[in-house]
């Protein structure tokens, strides 16, 4: 890795956060690594420590667990060839249990104690939610929240907060209109999660099907796990069409739940709850191999945003899968281990933009200014401005084949929250740099 | 005819003379008062309290100045857990009342705080009227839940009260419009005045905002709550409580209602358990209905049984307990035994479970109890010795 | 007309269930006069033993009676080791003695098997049948027969116990009178285990029930059903085994309703209320027939 910038090196960070120059504007670019510098906590001379927290025990543990084991392997593999600025990233994630009690302690502990440098990839609406005030107070950048809801993009209350993937309500939107355009007698009943990602998908779906289309709403709060009630009301009602924003193990759930009951409707799983390896093996799990593999998903509709495992031929699957292989850890590469190295990619990139010597502040402007640019795996661009902290753009619809492979119904689709329109995208595919490590420049 | 603190001796006491009793704390406690003779300290309760509270405060900066901010943040979590504790101890260890359900109308308190700080436009109301609007607030469910356990006792107060701990955090996923539902609503607590800032700024020439901010709150709170139940608990307020316990029949005949002193006993704990409530909103910054699970409850409970029935120290003690007892615990499964830090942190509640039972059968007036009548029984036998000598 | 239907038959099957556990609370209170708050702990530990049998490759009726010895020790042990000493003493210690049980046997269940939720795979099949073209009843399935089947028979024994055999009756005496109990020559301590024991095993039999009812369990997995078991004793009278089978079938269709038409985040608002009404109003239970009891 090579940082060829202009070398202006920074020395006029100060070491408590929250008030640095604003003249300066950001680190260095080049440089060597004696012309690092610690600057604020958990940015050292040789490292920075990269905090998040993952529910890797609970109900939302299965799949989500893996996925900082992905951001583990690529982090190792950027260690292994310098580093950012001469800098090994440190990583430490922490379970909260997808309890969002938990989560404020846990962040607490990251923050207080650990002293991380920056949040990334937290897990959750709920969950990380509860930490979105103590990150924002005490100033510590909060990259790409694993989770998309709109409560991220918010740079006036929360402006060390972002986004990453594509937002629930422009997947919404993106669902409704594939339904109202493909489907257009389909009555359709909604399964969601009883928070803002359920939320805030619906209203995405109903701003392109009316009510008379959508004939039943059920929520469910995570962690009951008896769906009876649910899954009988929706088959009374006459949907034929079940939208389901929930996690993957409800997705699970509610499928065993409609075979107990006979009930045989299409499904459209939104992308947070439709890996087809991840459910299926827990359908296998939950029914003791009475269902085996991914037989009961074939035909299901879903939402990609980024590349997936079964896509060999795609170059970010074939980098990630190098990576994986090389970081020796247990398992098979998987969608979430991809999700995982996406989110670490992206931080790299932040990570080279803010400079050789960057202050937490640094971070988030450089992010602001170059993030918008940012080239990765991600299907569409990201949303990053200095008064927009949304992440990926859009994505495309797909439906799970025979051994869950997935079929694209349609090109990438671009929209945004609110009445933007949805469009095709335009852009180019991405491919990785030949070293498979970003190359970003430093701003300023 | 309840047969509620029934004094015999029950097998498992220690010796004849020690009550086997798990308020025997309480009673302990009231004996040292009534004994005074400690000449250095004021004649009256009050003043005497006044000095302990003067202590404690100056104590407190001094301990919340010396201390990292990680630490600042246990100290504010010891300090709910010791408010609601206090309350408590006064309900179960003073009036025989068990309660299984405090952790229910700390909710109470949570959620009026962050309902009220959580306004669309303009400032909210000061701190100091969103804590007192709770603590009222949930003085009067208190009131509703003590009407109904006045007439319970043992069992059946525990259950019912358990109940409560059930039900209430359903409420909050049923008006989740409101109440946020599963994910709570997040709490912005005010941010110091600069008076505050500057202070901290004097005094140890750190931030006065965020934790430490938080932390200062949540021990002015404690503190207060503390002074204020002493001297309840020690007037004839507190005497009749223990009457009511002890003495029913007596109490009863001597014309005081036993019914109304319970139920002001239980709004008294309620009271405390609001503000408890209230300093946890803002400290956790969330109010979300997994802070106020069942386990809530039983971890309260276990702190004044530990600590000893009936006296605030005890609750205190106890509550210092519950904040680094989990973690003592969990450093111990990850790094000794080799667990998954979630498992790990289970084996502090086969901790808690473990000494609620072992407390219950060698020690049943808890830590302070247990300390307090190993002195008296020396001093006595000291006074007996010298009776014998002169 | 049709809700009405699938809800009733829901209530009946997670009454039984209720009423089970229900019947657990009342042997222990008839013989100690102590509600035992462990016992939601207990069973969940006992089906966790089961499932770990379950894994290793046995059936799931290995597992059933592996659970039922378990809970039997478990009872015994307990009641020897930390009952014993506290019957008869102050009411308060013997319920600290209980949550502390309660919390510790979590707490430890949580530390041995994890804290994830497992699936629980029912003896039989849990696919409702179907009473007519597109209705499915789902508490109308072989698991949910097996279910209430389970716990009639339970009960019958239970009732043939007490009714019919010597040992029956010692327990009896026992529990109404210890004094004259011994002067009859009844080894009253041995009862008093044995009372334990045998709702240590309803008890176990209650968590294998209601895991393969929910098909999920997780160490907490039994806290609401400590409350819903104890509320349907209270309705039974506490003291009263058929009592216990009522108030549980009873609690039952009335959490099914409330699930049903209100909502199902307050089914424990509803136990408290039903709990709270019954004791303010007829403490000694629906069935009692003295006026009030002095609470």
């Amino acid at each position: 890795m090579s940082v060829l910038a202009a070398a202006t090196i920074a020395t006029t960070m100060a070491a408590c956060g929250g008030d640095d120059d604003s003249g300066g504007g950001g680190g260095g670019g080049g440089g060597t690594a004696e012309d690092n510098e610690a600057t604020d906590p958990g940015m050292t001379e040789d490292s920075v420590l990269i905090g998040a927290h993952y529910p890797l025990t609970g109900p939302a543990a299965p799949g989500y667990s893996e996925i900082p084991t992905g951001v583990q392997a690529y982090f190792d593999f950027v260690n292994a060839n310098g580093g950012v600025y001469d800098r090994q990233i440190e990583w430490e994630y922490l379970d909260d249990g997808y309890n969002p009690t938990n989560t404020g302690q846990v962040v607490n502990q990251l923050v207080l104690e650990d002293e991380i440098f920056a949040m990334m990839g937290g897990l959750g609406t709920p969950t990380h939610n509860a930490a979105l005030d103590l990150l924002n107070s005490e100033g510590v950048p909060d990259l790409f929240v694993a989770s998309g809801s709109s409560l991220w993009d918010n740079p006036e209350e929360n402006p060390y907060t972002f986004g990453w993937q594509t937002d629930y309500e422009s997947e919404g939107k993106i669902i409704g209109q594939y339904i109202a355009e493909n489907l257009p007698d389909a009555k359709v009943g909604l399964f969601l999660q009883d928070d803002d990602f359920g939320e805030d998908g619906e209203r995405g779906v109903r701003q392109y099907l009316d009510d008379e289309q959508i004939v039943e709403v059920q929520t469910y709060t995570s962690g009951n796990t008896d769906l009876g009630a649910q899954i009988t009301a929706l088959q009374q009602s006459g949907a034929d069409f079940v939208i389901g924003f929930n996690t993957p193990i409800y997705t699970a759930l509610s499928q065993l739940t409609a075979l107990r009951l006979n009930y045989t409707p299409e499904w459209f799983v939104s992308n947070v709850g439709s890996d087809p390896q991840l459910v299926g093996s827990l359908l296998e799990r939950f029914s003791s191999g009475a269902v085996t593999g991914t037989s009961l998903l074939e035909g299901v509709y879903t939402t990609d945003y980024l590349p997936t495992v079964d896509e060999v031929d795609n170059p970010w699957v074939q980098l990630f899968q190098r990576v994986w292989d090389e970081s020796g850890q247990e398992g098979e590469l998987t969608n979430f281990r991809i999700y995982g190295m996406s989110q670490a990619y992206t931080m790299v990139q932040a990570l080279q933009a803010a400079g050789r010597n960057p202050t937490r502040d640094d971070l988030v402007a450089a992010l602001e200014e170059a993030g918008g640019d940012f080239q990765g795996p991600a299907l569409a661009p990201f949303r990053y401005s200095s008064d927009r902290h949304a992440g990926i753009s859009g994505m495309s619809v797909s439906r799970i084949g025979a051994n869950g492979s997935a079929e694209e119904l349609t090109p990438v689709l671009v929209t945004d929250v609110g009445d933007a329109e949805i469009e095709e995208y335009d852009g180019e595919e991405t491919t990785p740099p030949e070293s498979g490590i970003p190359d970003e420049e430093a701003i300023g | 005819m309840s047969d509620l603190q029934t004094p015999a001796g029950a097998p498992g006491a220690a010796s004849d003379d020690a009550p086997s009793t798990a308020t025997a704390a309480a009673n302990a406690s009231s004996a040292a008062a009534g004994g005074g003779g400690r000449s250095f300290l004021p004649k009256t309760t009050l003043l005497r309290h006044l000095l302990v509270l003067a202590l404690c405060a100056v104590g407190a900066v001094l301990l919340l100045e010396g201390t990292e901010r990680s630490t600042n943040d246990q100290i504010s979590r010891i300090a709910f857990y010791a408010i609601a504790a206090g309350g408590l101890t006064l309900l179960t260890g003073l009036n025989g009342q068990i309660s299984l359900g405090h952790g229910a109308l700390m909710a109470v308190g949570a959620y009026t705080t962050a309902l009220l700080l959580d306004v669309e436009d303009g400032e909210p109301l000061p701190l100091a009227v969103i804590f007192l609007i709770a603590v009222a607030i949930t003085a009067v469910v208190g009131a509703l839940v003590g009407v109904a356990a006045a007439r319970l006792h043992g069992p059946y107060l525990a259950g019912a009260t358990l109940a409560l701990a059930v039900g209430v955090p359903g409420l909050t996923l049923y008006f989740s419009d409101t109440l946020g539902g599963e994910q709570g609503i997040n709490v912005r607590a005010p941010r110091a005045p600069d008076w505050f800032v500057d202070a901290i700024e004097a005094i140890s020439g750190e931030r006065g905002q965020g934790t430490k901010w938080l932390a200062y709150i949540a021990v002015v709170s404690l503190l207060i709550t503390y002074f204020l139940l002493a001297n309840l608990m020690r007037s004839r307020i507190g005497r009749t409580w223990r009457a009511v316990r002890d003495q029913e029949v007596a109490a009863e005949l001597a014309g005081i209602s036993l019914g109304s002193w319970r139920v002001l006993a239980f709004v008294v704990s309620a009271a405390a358990a609001g503000l408890a409530g209230a300093v946890l909103a803002i400290v956790v910054r969330l109010t979300a209905p997994g802070s106020f699970l069942p386990v809530l409850s039983l971890s309260l409970l276990t702190a004044i049984v530990i600590g000893g029935l009936g006296s605030l120290f005890g609750a205190l003690l106890g509550s210092i307990l519950l904040v680094f007892l989990p973690e003592w615990a969990r450093d111990f499964g990850l790094e000794v035994l080799d667990m998954e830090s979630a498992q790990a942190s289970q084996a502090a509640f086969v901790i808690y479970g473990l000494l609620l039972v072992a407390t219950m059968l060698f020690a049943p007036a808890g830590l302070v109890g247990t300390v307090r009548l190993a002195l008296l029984r020396r001093r006595a036998a000291r006074a007996a010795a010298r009776a014998d000598g002169g | 007309m049709e809700e009405f239907l699938s809800l009733t038959l829901g209530g009946v099957v997670s009454g039984s269930v209720y009423a089970a556990f229900a019947l657990a609370l009342v042997l222990i209170w008839r013989s100690t006069r102590i509600v035992n708050f462990a016992q939601g702990s207990m069973a969940a530990a006992t089906t966790f033993i089961a499932v770990a049998v379950i894994d290793s490759g046995q059936s799931y009726w290995v597992g059933l009676v592996v659970a039922l010895l378990a809970g039997l020790v478990l009872g015994a042990v307990i009641e020897r080791v930390v009952i014993r000493p506290v019957e008869g003493g102050p009411e308060l210690n013997a319920v600290i003695v209980t949550l502390g049980l309660f919390i510790a046997i979590q707490g430890a269940v949580a530390l041995i098997f994890g804290v994830d939720q497992r699936a629980f795979v029912p003896p039989f099949s849990n696919i409702g049948y179907e009473v007519r073209e597109g209705f499915t009843l789902l508490s109308l399935s072989p698991n949910t027969i097996w279910t209430v089947g389970a716990v009639l028979v339970t009960m019958v024994l239970l009732i043939a116990l007490f009714r019919f055999t010597r040992l029956g009756l010692a327990m009896r005496a026992s529990a109404f009178g210890q004094e004259v109990a011994r002067l009859l020559g009844v080894r009253v301590g041995r009862m008093l285990t044995l009372g334990w024991a045998l709702a240590a095993l309803v008890g176990a039999l209650a968590g294998m029930l209601i895991a393969g009812d929910v098909s999920f369990i997780s160490p907490n997995f039994m806290d609401q059903l400590i409350v819903f078991g104890f509320v349907a004793a209270v309705l039974g009278g506490l003291d009263s085994p058929i009592g216990a089978v009522v108030g549980g079938l009873l609690l039952g269709l009335a959490l099914s309703y409330v699930r049903g038409y209100l909502d199902d985040s307050l089914l424990g608002m509803a136990a408290l209320v039903i709990l709270v009404v019954v004791l303010l109003v007829r403490p000694g239970g629906l069935f009692s027939t003295t006026p009030a009891r002095r609470a």
